[in-house]
């Protein structure tokens, strides 16, 4: 181990926290990723946990990370690869010395690399760190547990309370390592805990110990400082997707005017949405567990059938019980926002970790000519823009959204630079005033051909509608073909026209030349940052990333036309790639897939550009 | 279609009659049911436009479509679902649930049981006929063991659920049972049902002319049914038979069917109906008596008022939003931790 070191200015650092899934790794990697956004950082999260809530204690299947990427630039994604690592026990060293930078720190717990905790990990050696090959590392091997233990001994705590708060020692010494006060934390445990000041006390103490510890002992090398990012002026804070989605139907609600109904099962990784919505009862927002996903997508088109904004939540499983009742939807012409954060699938697959698996089903997974809209968000905080917008066009509209997230999105953070609602516009749903004569249910608007919305309760527009294949105008009951054939239609163009409402297709970087990146949703902070970093190293690229799915952008065929080479990079067996062919046959399309429930790296995508132009260039 | 004139008038049954031609077969018990719900509409001084029907899918799932209100014919089994999110988003309305035997306790009995466990206020009415009618004959979860149908064809192996055992089960806080020609008293249960604030749960046992014909007759039938029937109501003694003179006493942990004046029994001994205690135990004997061991109950069986989930709700809104420091969506955004960039 070397002694202090100078202090090293660096652009960014990544940092990833593991530990056992009880160690309160996501706690501490918030209260670290916080206190770097109020010191002015831009940064990025992941948070990489087990599906059990608590996993065999020391095993690899029970290890839970939360990677914090910052810097004074602009930061797009949660980081590759670790430039510190914090390890509370063998297996999340295991576990995660795949994810760290060759030389990296790496921070380890040594109380807990006994015989034991080292075959529970799997290793085989006493040497876990000629095992895993990491001489040359700079390893800090500091005794967490014993000397948490020592700095609360007369604290009167009972041992499991004192056991659980080593993660704060640790997170002391990181907070050294990178030059970061205190104060947010402090505050954090004074908010946390106010009927508790004993706990208070005690997590203080345990902080600064960890933090003079470092200080102290003068182990820790480098020290690593980061300055403010130069970021846009203005107010912000921090949020993760799934918030940002909640909030973003809260103020479609507001620009409305309708109530909020939010029916929906939990499941993970959307739950969240549910839990946001279920806490803004002041917003008049209800929110209907129901008990089943059936019943949340059914609850929520019952609530848009009496004139709510109508919105469901779920994940891949979920949406396919829910895709019937979808269909229910297309046919009764009602607005409802169905909300699908992607996880791995088929079946329950991999429920924690982000994929875009599910673009097939939202496009086509219902019985019958069923369109929906479909879009997707790319990062964790527009998701309040899309959650927004994706509501706006049901409502105007009269047409179901289905908007796409994933858990990468759902769960990771990041500053958003606060929107003012007035820069948000007001929603028009096409709700049918009183004394209307000679209304019929689905006379349609000529240009965005959606029905009117003559809400239950409303005197003198009682009418039914169902499942049943309705009537053009009047939409009684119909078994005529040609009048199902004009339906079928009707619905399709229907969901074609909310074109109008998508922006043109940007394109990144590069406006034209030999390789476009193309991408969709989630993952597009690392699509952005691979692009920045090719065009560093002089490589011609462009990046187009779709939010816009059905429709797609009218300028799409434009876009895609710039670029000799389309590279259509996706976490999945190619779904955007096989639909774009299908719109847009007359170009080529090459495909970049990962199927592993993990996020691009942008290692990898740089490497595979390469190879490509490699490949051409002879 | 639009009609603002009908404020102030009084409707008649005609007046919620939909222009839609009924398409049941003739001598399907759906028609008497109609009529009387038709009958009942108009005496229950609510405005017209404030009724949404709501159903699933089956032969009964049609009746929306024949009804001049607001309707929402849905898919199979989800019925109770939808109605329970157009009543929580607006209790204002009158909800209810139109639904057969296989669409609320095959498909839908999920949603039966936690729509009534959470007491939302619709009126769920159950079409009993204890068969699958739209899809032309097999057995449902109410066909009695053994039953042949098509599916069936070496008769059912599987007991049926019985309506009122299912729904006190599930905490209901009302239940009431009749036969499907009963329009008298049908009216009359329904105009009850609407008053009750909570799931109000009818099963009417249902004649399907054409899969299942007569399956209720053993008790429906006029020449039979005042001794094979016992029409409950609340406060009176629970007599029945041609000449009333036969009553139900409870005996040790059971109901007992006595004839007056026999075996020293006289009718001072005859339970008196209480559809109104909240103790399900004698409800809940009732709703499960048979024939020929026992009359079959009809009448309102179990009422019992409680709060209900939409009440509820709006309190809690109402509650939070007093105690809120968030006036609009931009202190919501501005909540919590921010920051300056400067």
């Amino acid at each position: 181990m070397s002694k202090k070191a100078d202090v090293i200015e660096r652009e960014e650092v990544v940092v990833r926290f593991a530990g056992d899934s009880g160690d309160g790794m996501q706690l501490t990697g918030t209260l670290f990723s916080d206190t770097s956004a109020f010191i002015g950082n831009d940064l990025s999260t992941f948070p990489d946990y087990p599906s059990e809530i608590r996993a065999p204690q020391g095993t690899i299947g029970g290890v839970s990370g939360f990677q914090v990427h910052f810097g004074h630039k602009q930061v797009n994604t949660p980081g590759d690869y670790a430039d510190v690592l914090v390890a509370m026990n063998p297996a999340a060293l295991k576990a995660n010395v795949k994810w760290v930078k060759t030389g990296a720190t790496i921070i380890l717990d040594q109380d807990s690399f006994t015989d034991k905790g080292l075959r529970k990990a799997g290793y085989e050696t006493d040497d876990p760190i000629k095992e895993d090959k990491l001489e040359g590392y700079n390893i800090i091997q500091a005794p967490i547990t014993t000397l948490t233990k020592e700095t609360l001994k007369d604290e009167g705590l009972d041992p499991k309370s004192i056991l659980r708060s080593k993660n704060m020692f640790a997170l002391g010494m990181v907070y050294w390592l990178f030059e970061r006060p205190l104060k947010y934390t402090e505050q954090f445990f004074e908010q946390k805990f106010k009927k508790k000041p004993k706990v208070i006390d005690a997590n203080k103490k345990v902080l600064e110990a960890g933090y003079y510890y470092a200080e102290t002992v003068e182990l820790l090398t480098p020290t690593y400082k980061i300055s403010p990012a130069e970021i846009e002026k203005g107010t912000y804070r921090n949020i993760d997707g799934n918030k940002a989605t909640a909030w973003g139907f809260i103020a479609a609600s507001e620009k409305s005017k309708l109530q909020l109904f939010c029916g929906s099962y939990p499941i993970t990784p959307a739950s969240e949405i549910l839990q946001e919505l279920s806490l803004r009862r002041d917003f008049g927002v209800k929110t209907f567990q129901a008990e089943d996903e059936i019943a949340g997508i059914c609850t929520a088109l019952g609530a848009s059938f009496a004139g709510s904004l109508a919105v469901t939540t779920t994940s891949g499983p979920g949406l396919a019980l829910k895709s019937e009742a979808l269909g229910l939807a297309v046919m009764a012409e009602l607005p409802l926002v169905v909300v699908d954060v992607q996880r791995g699938g088929p079946s329950t697959g991999l429920p924690t970790k982000p994929e875009q698996s599910d673009l097939t089903q939202a496009l086509y997974g219902r019985n019958g000519e069923s369109p929906v809209v479909v879009m997707a968000a790319s990062t964790p905080s527009n998701c309040f823009h899309y959650a927004f917008t994706a509501a706006k066009i049901a409502l105007e509209h009269m047409v179901p959204v289905l908007l796409l997230t994933d858990g990468y999105l759902a769960n990771g953070s990041e500053p958003w630079k606060i929107p003012k609602m007035a820069d948000y516009p007001d929603i028009h749903p096409p709700i049918v005033p009183t004394g209307e004569k000679e209304w019929m249910p689905y006379a349609r608007d000529p240009e965005m051909l959606s029905r009117t919305w003559a809400v239950a309760g409303t005197p003198g527009y009682e009418h039914r509608i169902g499942g049943l294949e309705k009537d053009e105008l009047k939409g009684s009951v119909s078994h005529d073909p040609q009048n199902h054939e004009k339906m079928v239609y009707l619905r399709e163009e229907k969901v074609n026209r909310v074109v109008q409402e998508v922006p043109d297709q940007v394109i990144e970087g590069d406006q034209e030349g030999d390789i476009l990146l193309v991408g969709w949703g989630g993952t597009y902070g690392h699509l952005r940052t691979a692009l920045d970093e090719l065009r560093k190293e002089g490589i011609e690229v462009g990046l187009a990333h779709f939010n816009y799915i059905r429709p797609l952008p009218a300028n799409t065929a434009e876009v895609l036309s710039k670029f000799k080479r389309l590279l259509v990079c996706e976490l999945n067996r190619g779904q955007f790639a096989g639909y774009l062919r299908m719109n847009h046959p007359q170009f080529n399309y090459l495909q970049y897939n990962k199927v592993q429930g993990q996020p691009f790296t942008i290692v990898e995508i740089k490497e595979h550009v390469k190879k490509l132009l490699e490949v051409n260039h002879g | 279609m639009a009609n603002n004139n009908q404020e102030h008038t009084k409707l008649t049954a005609k007046d919620y009659k939909s222009d839609q031609e009924v398409r049941w077969c003739p001598g399907c018990g759906d028609h008497a049911i109609m009529n009387a719900i038709q009958r009942s509409l108009p005496e229950m001084n609510i405005p017209r436009e404030k009724f949404a029907f709501i159903s699933g899918i089956g032969c009964s799932s049609r009746f929306p479509y024949y009804m001049n209100t607001y309707g929402f014919h849905g898919i199979h089994g989800r019925a109770s679902a939808i109605a329970s999110g157009t009543k929580t988003a607006n209790p204002g309305l009158s909800v209810w649930q139109i639904t057969g035997d296989g669409d609320s306790m095959a498909i839908g009995g999920n949603h039966l049981i936690h729509t009534v466990r959470r007491n939302v206020d619709i009126n769920i009415i159950i079409f009993n006929n204890e068969i699958y009618g739209l899809t032309k004959g097999q057995y449902s979860p109410t066909s009695k063991y053994g039953a042949v149908t098509k599916t069936s064809p070496y008769g059912t192996i599987e007991n049926p659920f019985h309506p009122g055992e299912l729904v006190i089960g599930a905490q209901g806080k009302f239940f009431a049972r009749s036969v499907d020609i009963n329009i008298k008293l049908n009216q009359e249960i329904f105009l009850e049902a609407e008053k009750h604030k909570g799931t109000a749960v009818v099963e009417l046992l249902q004649n399907c002319v054409i899969y299942n014909d007569k399956a209720h007759a053993v008790i429906a039938d006029k020449k039979n049914k005042d001794d094979r029937q016992l029409v409950l109501r609340h406060g009176e003694p629970m007599i029945f038979g041609k000449n009333r003179d036969k009553g139900i006493v409870l005996e040790g942990l059971k109901l007992k069917v006595v004839e007056i004046g026999k075996d020293g029994y006289t009718e001072d001994d005859i339970l008196v109906h209480d559809a109104r205690t909240n103790d399900p135990g004698i409800h809940l004997m009732l709703a499960n008596m048979q024939y020929p061991d026992y009359p079959v109950a009809v009448g309102i069986i179990r009422s019992v008022e409680s709060d209900t989930y939409e009440h509820k709700m709006e309190e809690q809104i109402q509650q939070v939003r007093e105690q809120s420091e968030y006036q609009c969506v931009d202190d919501l955004l501005n909540s919590g931790s921010t920051w300056e960039v400067k």
